[in-house]
Parts: C-alpha cells; structure tokens; sequence
C-alpha cells in the first residue's frame, strides 16, 4: 500500500448527465434540459479559450459565431501551429458509408472497449453520436478528405477495428481538420468576435467567489505578464506527454496551463493513463530533442522481428530467416502484426529487455518490408508507404528499402487529464477543459483516430451547447486587476519568474527535464512495478529540489526569453511527474496503457482488477507537505459489459 | 547525467565533425544585428539542424551569454514553426524544414551561415525568430469557407471529382512556414496565397466566396508589405511542402476573373 | 457569384489597380504587344537579304499604310504611340513592383544562394534598363539618324549598312538583342503565368514555345547586322 504517499476522500461523480432517460438520448436531453442565453445577451459574455488545436480552435471559433466575446490564447505565432497539425492517421465517425454494419452503438461499444474499461460511457457515447457532424462540417470547410473516383469520401479501416470507419486526408488529417479549424478561427477573428492574443502562455488561473474568472499569462515577446478576465475559462492545451521529455508532441507542448489550474482547485484524473505508439524512430543519441512517429499503417505489411539470439549483432540483412524470431506472430497468431498499440509496445520492450534488442543501445526492433517488397512489388509499396519511407531515410540516412527499418516504442498521448463532468466542467466552477486537456473520452487506452474526433466533437459541437448552462447565470460582477485574487496570483507568477531568473547554479532546464524524462520513462513508462515507481518518487523529490536550488536561466523576464519559458514548464513537469507516479502506484491493475508489472495473467498479459479498480482516480492538489488526495469516481458499465481484452 | 550536450571538450577520441557557424544576431526589431561566430564541436551527423543549434544554446547558456532565439515547434516538419535561412538557401540545402535538414548534410570544417527569414512584413522579435503574423492576416481576409458550426450539410451531398479532391489537398499541405518570402527575391508572399486560393478555389464548397476571397486575400498581402511577385521561382524550390507554380497562376486568372466580374476588395 | 458590387465602386477603385497582381498584368500585356511587335519588325529587317530597293520599298510602304484613306505617316504614328504607351506602362510596372520588392526587403541577406532562378529571370531588371538605353540609342541611330551622319539624308538601306559596318555598333546592337532574347525567354513564361494561363500540364510546352520565340526572334535581329558586318549584304 501506499498510503503515506496520498489519502482519500469523498467520492467524485458526474451529475450533469440525465440518467433517467436511455443512453442514447441522454445527450439530446441534457441539451433540452440546459439553459440557454439569449443571443442579444452573448455579447455581453466573455470566454477565454487557452489554446487552439482541434479543441481550443473550433471552441473558439464556434462560440466566437454564436455571439460570445472571446479571447483566445496560444503559445507558438500562429493558431494553425498547435500541435494537432501532426496527427496522421485519421478521424472516426459512424458513418457507415461502407454498409459494413458500423454504428453509433458500434463506434461507441469498440471506444468503451478499446480505452480498456475505464472511460466513462455518456462520454463515449456522445462522442460516437456527434462523429458523423465532424465530418459533415469538415468538408463544409473545405477539408480535403480523401475521395474515390466517384467523387465520394473514402473510408479505411484502421486500428485493427472491423469496420471502415475512418475518413483521412493522405497522412495529414490532423493538419487539413486543423487548417479547418484554424482558418473558422480566423474568419472570427476577422469579424471581430475573437481576440487574438498570440504568443502568450497562461501561467495562472484567477478564482473570485469560487467561479473561474481570468488567467495571468505572460507575452513572450515582451515578458509582460497582464491578467486576462472573462465569465468562463476554457482550456485546451493539449496533453503532457512531454513530461518524459523524448515524446511524438511538439518541443513546446506543456502541462502548465492544466497544472496550474490544479494547484488552483481542479482535479487531476488518471494522470498515469499515458499511450505509447509502437512505431516510432528510435532514438540515435543523447542530443536527441524528440521522437518521430510512422503511421500505424506501416504494420499491416511490415513483419517485426527480433534476432532470436541475444547479442547478435550481425547486420539485419546478414541473419538468416532461421535465426529470426518474429514475435508478434508467434505470441498473437490470430492479429499477428496488428496487435493494439499497448501490446506491440509492450512485447517490443519484453523482447530488448532480453537483450535481442537491436541498433544503437539496443532499443529497436526490425520493421521488414522484405517479404512485402517480394508479394506486392516495390512499385506497389512505394505507392502505398512512399512518404513513410522517405520521411525514415530523411530521419535516419538509412535506406528502408534496403534494409528493415528499425522502430521502437515512445510516448504518444495522454488519456488522463483534468476531471470534467458531462458538461466539460472541471471541479472548478466556470473552468471547462476539452480535448486532450481532459481526461474524459478515452480511458486508459486510446483507439487509432479517435483523438481527433474527440477534439473536434469537443471543441465544435459540446462545449458550445453545454457552456450556454453555465453562462446563463452571468455575466458576472465585474472584475479588474485589483481585485485581490488577481492580485495574489499576478504576484504568484512573477514571484516564480524571479526566484526561476535568480537562482543562477549550474545546470540548464533541459538537462533537468532529460533527466526528469528518462526516470519517468524507466519507471512510469511502459511497464511498472511498485519498486520503481517508489524509486521514481524519491528521485523526482530530490530533482525538484535540486532543480529550485541549481537551474541556470540566463537572460532577463521582460524580453524574449525561451530559456526561461521551458524553465516554467520543466518546473510544472517535475511536480506533474511525481503525481503520475502517485496515481501509477495506487492503482494496482494492470489496464490499458498502464501495465502494472503484479497484474498480469500467466501468459504476461495485462489484468485488470474490476472488483477493485472500476473508477477515475480524480486527483486533488493539497499544499506543500501534504500528500494529495484521491477523489474516486465510480464506473458503471450499463451498456457494454466488462469484459478481459484477448488478442491471442 | 547521461547528457554531455554543451561539452566544449576536444578530446582525441571525438567522433563528430566541427563546424564555424555565422549566426544573425539581432536584440530586437529595431536594434542593428550583426552576424556572430561560433563553434560548434563534436556534432554527429545523425543530428537534426536545430539539435545542433540547441547543443549551441546549451553551451551559450552554460558560459552566462545569451542562447540564440529561434522558432520550432514539432519538429517533424508539419507545423510550420521553425526556419532559417542556411548557407543563403531557405530551410538549407535540401527541400525540406529546417527541422528535417540533418547534419549528414554537412561535412566536418564547414562554416555555416545562418540567417532570419528576411522581409519587412516579417520582423525579427530576436535573432532568428520573426513575427509572421502577417500570413495570418491574409488568411484572415477571406481564406476560409463561411460555415458557421452546425450548419453544415450531410458530407456526401455534393461529390468532389477525385482529381480536384487530390489537387486541393496538395495546395493545402502549405505549412505557413514562410520559406517562399524568405526565398523571394521580391518577398513576395504569393505562393502562400495562391496555395489558399487553389485549396479552397477548387473544391464545390468553396465557390460562393472564390471571387471575394482572392480579390481580398491579394489586397491583403499588399497591405502588408511584401512585394510582388514576378515569376522566378525561387519560392517553389524552397517549398518544403512542394507547392507548384501552378498555384499562382490560378491566383492570378482568379484575380483577374473577379476583378472582371466587378469584385473588390474591402478596404 | 457574391461580390461586392457597391455601386459607388464601379469603376476599378485604387487599391485594386495599384494590387501587385495588376501591375503584373499591365507589364504582361504590355509585353505582349511589344513581342508582336518584335515579330514584325524581324521580318522587316530580314527584308534586308532581298536588296536594297526591297528593303527601301518596304520602309517607303510603312510610312504609307493606309493611304490614301489615312493621310500621310497616321498608321505609322498610331503604331508608334500603341508602342509608347506599351513601352510607358511596361517600365511603370516594372519601377513600381522594383521599388515594392526594395520595400519588402530593406536589409539584405548576408549570404543568399540562388536556387530556382534562371540567368534571365534574374537579369529582367537590368538587363530591361540596358534594353531600354538601347532602344533609345536604336531610335537616334536608325530613325533620327543621329548618329551617323552619313544616314541622315540617306535610303533607309544606307544608313543600316553605315551603322553596322561600325563593330562597335554591331557589338552593342547584338549585347542588346541577346539581352532581349533572354528577357523575352523570361517574360513570355512570365506573362502566360500572370495572366493566369499556365498549369502543370502546360508549364513545359509554355517554357519551350518562350524559349523557341526568344530564340527565333534573337537569331532573326542578329543575322542581318553580322551578314552586314561580314560584307554578306551590301
């Protein structure tokens, strides 16, 4: 037990769903039931949207249509760069264009199942039902989807689902649903209904009488940190896989806006749930600032092996078919190389912890297109992988045509996040969290193009709905800087920005979030153990102490300064960090992207403990000394029974 | 630590190449810059261009000075943030990011020149970094399909021929990055435009506003200061996305045909 | 179509007018016009080969198209003012997309490497301003006979051969020509994309068909002065 490390309190629930009606009209009733503002009166209501991906970019946008005033937040120089650009893959949507017998109920039941159990079904079930309105708006924008000669979209099937069910744009759906988004956005803009206020990252949250009321965010042009206010507060700033510092995320994805408003109240669920992608390109050094992902799609004619000797070092092409062992179809004969993200990951660390590992440290399995190359014709896999394998040779220098391309596995996304209730509301009231920010849709694994979806579904179609709820009741009693909560927090974010300048020791921010990363991905990763996991702990205490003690940030706070950007967000990352421990060690199960090395059959599989764990550890930030405290939110599973995930 | 990033050792045993790199640096948008030497030790080839510069930044911030500012963000060549120019080429030597450029490009002894997009519609916040809101604002003159959410109707309503679904796409791949002002011997932005212009000019959902939206779009990035363009191609070759020529002639028999049905732009 | 046809904005308003797209379309057109203009002027000076009364005969007809429906050099008066309106609009297109290419870009590149451009398109500017001198120094030479004085009284055919008997004429007529002929390679290509009549199916017709005009056009100015020259014609 690890008790000392938390206690528990009251248990959460959701309250905002109508669980007196069938889940299939839960959603159009919680609709009905919602309250509504009347048009003339939105103009007189301000939202803040921090961030604009898919989620923060088609909120803003869609609540900047229907009348609100928004004020609209991002970090990079422009909207369209957020980091949902680089999503290749695809988008979900019950469509069933293909007559393949997909559902609502189908999209919903394999989402429930894919996340392992351990989302919650009016979410999901929301989230099927407002698919096929993505899609619909999508191409109303202009998205480019992919489309058959007949001139209609063209579905593929992906993520080893049975049905086609996703729409795609080449690899690039996240960049064409995103330049939707965006260029929605900036017709706002344009219009005058969105503030644009770009380069400015929100460093706090302002809390008057209990409601949500502004952010304290600092320009990083000109170092100014000004205080922003507003009757609601939504954000979107994407997931924290950057704590591990080698991620697929972008340089500058963060935690900060999420962690920040947890140490203002809002609780943290299931910080541990964390997907690691199987395909990626291995890391080739210790200057290595990030991981790149290949497409999913690479499996279903690529062949991952191992050499079945440890040690063996002998070039790829040089070790006889004999002396080969492809693991994933020897283990899993009825999905061979298309086993779900967690288990090729998992079985691909199995396999390098043996030592059979291979390329440089031995952290890289073989992706072989030999056998395809010899089926399909090289033509034929050009065709199909061409920019793949153009985009490996760029990466690597290495010819994939020639020789196997080696992949490993690296941190993706996050399933956890900020606890909403059905509404998108955290526990602070006025302070609504959409997209990856939340923890809401996607248990504790994600389905391939189902992040997409629930950013869109999020930030298009619920969040506008539910928000009018809230914002009924503003606008509120006028507030200003001097306010004294504005006050206190301003103070609180240059007081930080100060002691972070004048520390002046002898290590810079990247070397302590290296380091941070390469403890959390030994102990926190892809598989865990109580042992580690108090090893990580202890170690992530000394780092942070070391860290407000040793950090070197050069130059000045009223200029542009990135040392002293990444040094605040490394700061939240440390602390982030050692609640994903926390919550990884409490929860001794095994499910979805969190394999608990005491919880797993006797073939090594993952075993979830439904008796015990069938909830959402909600998270509640206590002050310093004081271990945090888990709030439990139940699970039921009304409509798709628990069941254990088999892939053999 | 396991990092020797910001190792200036020049041990016998080093395996990485040397390099002499000529860095723009530049205080703020008004203040004079002025190129800078360093050197850089021990760079493996594998590296990206800008691991190379963040070894450099590592070893600037150890010794008390000032890391070189630059923009980037994903860093797998998608979102548009990063950008330099290399050795008087956009983006350097291969047609790709700046994050996707790899130090293999390179050999041991080189001396490397590194510069800021360079465009008065683009000023420069801090050394390599530049403000390209700019582009923003020609999007924000009309490049965009007016569909306010829930408005729309059911996706397979209105089919798109496949060749125009495919033609649209490869106008829309333009990151915004801003290489072909960079590469313009005019600045000019029009390769960005005419990529928005043939994107959403030729899809079915786009017709409605195609007339407005060019006349305007074009206005725009006149207003902003870049300069015109005059055919030479500069902007195409250094397109990471590879963005064709063709896309500006399409802007300009789109302009030249809304201007002849009577558009104009909005002032 | 939505437009925005306010009626106070029938005319074309300033800002489109002076829109870099359309100072790009007034140097394509008027670019055009002077490329047809070339044609017929080479053909004109190869009459050159068929002798001088041929040759003077032609010269005679062109200051006499039209008669005696028009009076006098009219037709040749009209030609020349289309020429100098085109001329005109040509160089203000030119000065003013220059001087918006110098705004765009006060400070210059350190180190800037030239990928894409070809020689010609880099020498429009120039290499136009040089074309321009030479056009002037063309007009004195040949028209006002200006320059020589032998020509002033003479047959149109004596003061061609008087000025191309001269090397140094000759050396700067075919600088000039050569000078055209890569503008042209440029602005034909150029113009075809301006006026929005180039795609990816056509590029490559369009860049041989600019490269086999210029290259006509400049072999066609250049034999009669170095047949001249080399005593070929006299």
């Amino acid at each position: 037990m690890a008790l000392e490390l938390f206690t528990e309190g009251d248990p959460i629930a959701d309250t905002k769903a109508p669980m007196d009606v069938p889940i299939g009209e839960r959603w159009s009733e919680r609709k009905f039931r919602g309250r509504l503002v009347n048009p003339a009166n939105r103009r007189k209501l301000t939202v803040i949207v921090v961030g604009t991906g898919l989620a923060g970019g088609s909120a803003a946008a869609t609540l900047g249509e229907a009348g609100y005033n928004v004020k609209s937040f991002w970090y990079q120089d422009s909207p369209r760069r957020a980091h949902s650009v680089a999503a290749q893959g695809g988008i979900n949507a019950a469509k069933n264009y293909r007559n393949d017998g997909d559902s609502v109920h189908r999209l919903f039941y394999d989402t429930v199942k894919g996340g392992d159990f351990r989302a919650r079904e009016n979410n999901v079930h929301r989230l099927a039902e407002v698919s096929v309105n993505i899609i619909d708006q999508a191409v109303a924008q202009g998205v480019p989807f992919a489309r058959e000669y007949g001139g209609l979209l063209d579905n593929r099937s992906f993520g080893g689902t049975q049905v086609s069910r996703t729409f795609y744009a080449r690899g690039q759906t996240g960049q064409q649903l995103l330049y939707g988004a965006y260029q929605a956005l900036e017709r706002q803009i344009a219009a005058g209904t969105v503030e644009q206020n770009a380069r400015t990252e929100m460093l706090d949250l302002i809390i008057v009488d209990g409601r949500a009321r502004g952010i304290v965010a600092r320009d990083l042009v000109t170092g100014e940190i000004s205080t922003h206010f507003a009757d609601a507060v939504v954000i979107a700033s994407g997931g924290y896989s950057n704590v591990f510092y080698l991620s697929t995320n972008a340089k500058g994805s963060n935690t900060t806006a999420i962690w920040r408003a947890h140490k203002r109240g809002a609780y943290f669920a299931n910080p541990c749930y964390t997907q690691i992608h199987p395909t990626c390109i291995p890391v080739k050094g210790d200057y290595q600032s990030k991981l790149t992902l290949m497409s999913e799609s690479l499996r279903n004619d690529g062949r991952v092996w191992v050499p079945k000797e440890r040690g063996d070092d002998r070039p790829a092409n040089d070790i006889p078919e004999a002396e080969r062992d492809y693991y994933l179809e020897r283990l899993y004969p009825a999905f061979g190389n298309l086993v779900p993200r967690d288990i090729a990951s998992r079985q691909a660390k199995n396999v390098c912890d043996e030592g059979r590992g291979v390329g440089p440290g031995g952290l890289g399995v073989y992706l072989d297109f030999a056998e395809a190359i010899q089926r399909l014709g090289r033509p034929a896999v050009e065709a199909k992988y061409g920019n793949l394998f153009d985009m490996y040779a760029q990466i690597t220098g290495e010819d994939p045509y020639a020789t196997p391309m080696r992949i490993f596995p690296a941190v993706h996304y996050t399933m956890g996040g900020l606890w909403v209730d059905y509404d998108l509301q955290s526990t602070i009231p006025g302070m609504f969290v959409i997209g990856e920010a939340n923890f809401s849709d996607q248990g504790a694994n994600r389905l391939g193009a189902s992040a997409l979806m629930q950013g869109l579904a999020d930030g298009y179609f619920v969040l506008p709905s539910t928000i009018s709820s809230y914002l009924a009741d503003g606008p509120f009693d006028k507030v200003d800087d001097s306010h004294p909560a504005a006050v206190e927090a301003m103070r609180g974010v240059q007081e930080q920005t100060q002691k972070l300048l004048s520390i002046n020791g002898t290590r810079t921010p990247a070397s302590f979030h290296r380091e941070l990363g390469q403890l959390m991905w030994d102990f926190c990763g892809m598989e865990r153990t109580d042992e580690g996991l108090r090893k990580a702990i202890d170690r992530i205490r000394e780092i942070r102490q070391e860290f407000w003690s040793n950090v070197k940030v050069s130059g000045d706070w009223h200029s542009f300064n990135q040392t002293l950007e990444h040094a605040g967000r490394v700061a939240d990352f440390i602390e982030l960090g050692e609640l994903m421990c926390v919550d990884a060690l409490h929860r001794r199960e095994s499910c979805g992207g969190h394999f608990r090395a005491e919880s797993q059959t006797p073939e090594g599989e993952a075993l979830r403990d439904d008796e015990n764990f069938a909830y959402v550890a909600a998270w509640e930030w206590t002050p310093e000394g004081q271990p945090p405290v888990l709030h439990k939110e139940d699970l039921n599973y009304e409509y798709v029974h628990l069941a254990q995930r088999s892939y053999k | 630590m396991r990092s020797s990033v910001g190792d200036t050792g020049t041990g016998p045993e080093k395996r990485g190449m040397n390099l002499t790199l000529r860095v723009w640096r530049q205080q703020g948008p008004t203040v004079k810059g002025k190129m800078v030497t360093y050197k850089v030790t021990d760079i493996s080839p594998d590296m990206s261009f800008l691991e190379m510069l963040d070894v450099l930044n590592e070893q600037l911030i150890m010794q008390g000075d000032d890391p070189v500012a630059f923009d980037h963000d994903c860093r797998e060549g998608i979102c548009g943030m990063c950008g330099v120019v290399i050795n008087g080429e956009a983006h350097g030597p291969q047609q790709t990011t700046t994050c996707q450029l790899h130090m293999r490009s390179f050999k041991d002894g080189d001396s490397i020149d590194i510069e800021p997009w360079r465009a008065s519609a683009f000023p420069i916040i801090k050394d390599l970094a530049v403000d390209r809101r700019a582009l923003d604002r020609i999007i924000q003159a009309g490049g965009y399909i007016s569909v306010p959410t829930g408005t729309a109707p059911e996706a397979h309503a209105t089919p798109v021929p496949k060749k125009d679904a495919d033609n649209a796409f490869d106008a829309a791949t333009c990151i915004g990055c801003g290489a072909c002002v960079a590469a313009c011997p005019n600045a000019s932005s029009m390769l960005f435009t005419a990529a928005k212009v043939t994107h959403l000019g030729l899809l079915p959902q786009g017709q409605p506003e195609r007339n407005d939206r060019v006349v305007n779009m074009v206005a725009q990035q006149d207003r902003e200061g870049f300069g015109g363009c005059t055919n030479i191609g500069e902007c195409s070759a250094a397109c990471p996305k590879g963005i064709s020529m063709e896309t500006i002639s399409r802007l300009n028999h789109d302009l030249l045909g809304a201007l002849r049905a009577g558009a104009r732009p909005k002032s | 179509m939505v437009t925005v046809t306010d009626s106070t904005q029938r005319r074309t308003p300033k800002a489109a007018k002076t829109t870099s797209v359309f100072k790009k379309a007034v140097m394509a057109i008027s670019g055009i016009v002077l490329v047809l203009y070339l044609i017929a002027h080479m053909i004109g000076n190869l009459k050159a080969f068929a002798g001088a009364d041929e040759f003077n005969h032609y010269s005679e007809w062109l200051r006499t198209i039209g008669n005696p429906a028009l009076p006098g050099a009219t037709a040749l008066w009209l030609i020349r003012i289309v020429l100098l309106v085109a001329v005109v609009a040509h160089i203000w297109a030119a000065v003013s997309l220059w001087r918006q290419a110098r705004n765009a870009r006060p400070e210059r590149y350190v180190t800037k490497k030239a990928v894409a451009q070809s020689y010609a398109s880099r020498t429009m500017r120039w290499g136009g301003v040089i074309i321009l001198a030479f056009v002037i120094f063309h007009i004195l030479d040949l028209t006002l006979g200006a320059v020589n004085s032998e020509g002033r009284d003479g047959e149109p055919f004596d003061r061609m051969l008087a000025s191309f008997q001269n090397p140094v004429v000759t050396i700067f007529y075919a600088i000039s020509v050569i000078l055209v002929g890569m503008h042209l390679r440029h602005g034909i290509w150029s113009a075809t994309q301006t006026l929005g009549q180039s795609n990816r199916r056509r590029e490559v017709t369009v860049n041989y068909a600019a490269t086999a005009i210029a290259t006509v056009l400049t072999i066609g100015f250049l034999l009669t002065p170095f047949s001249i020259l080399f005593g070929l014609i006299d």
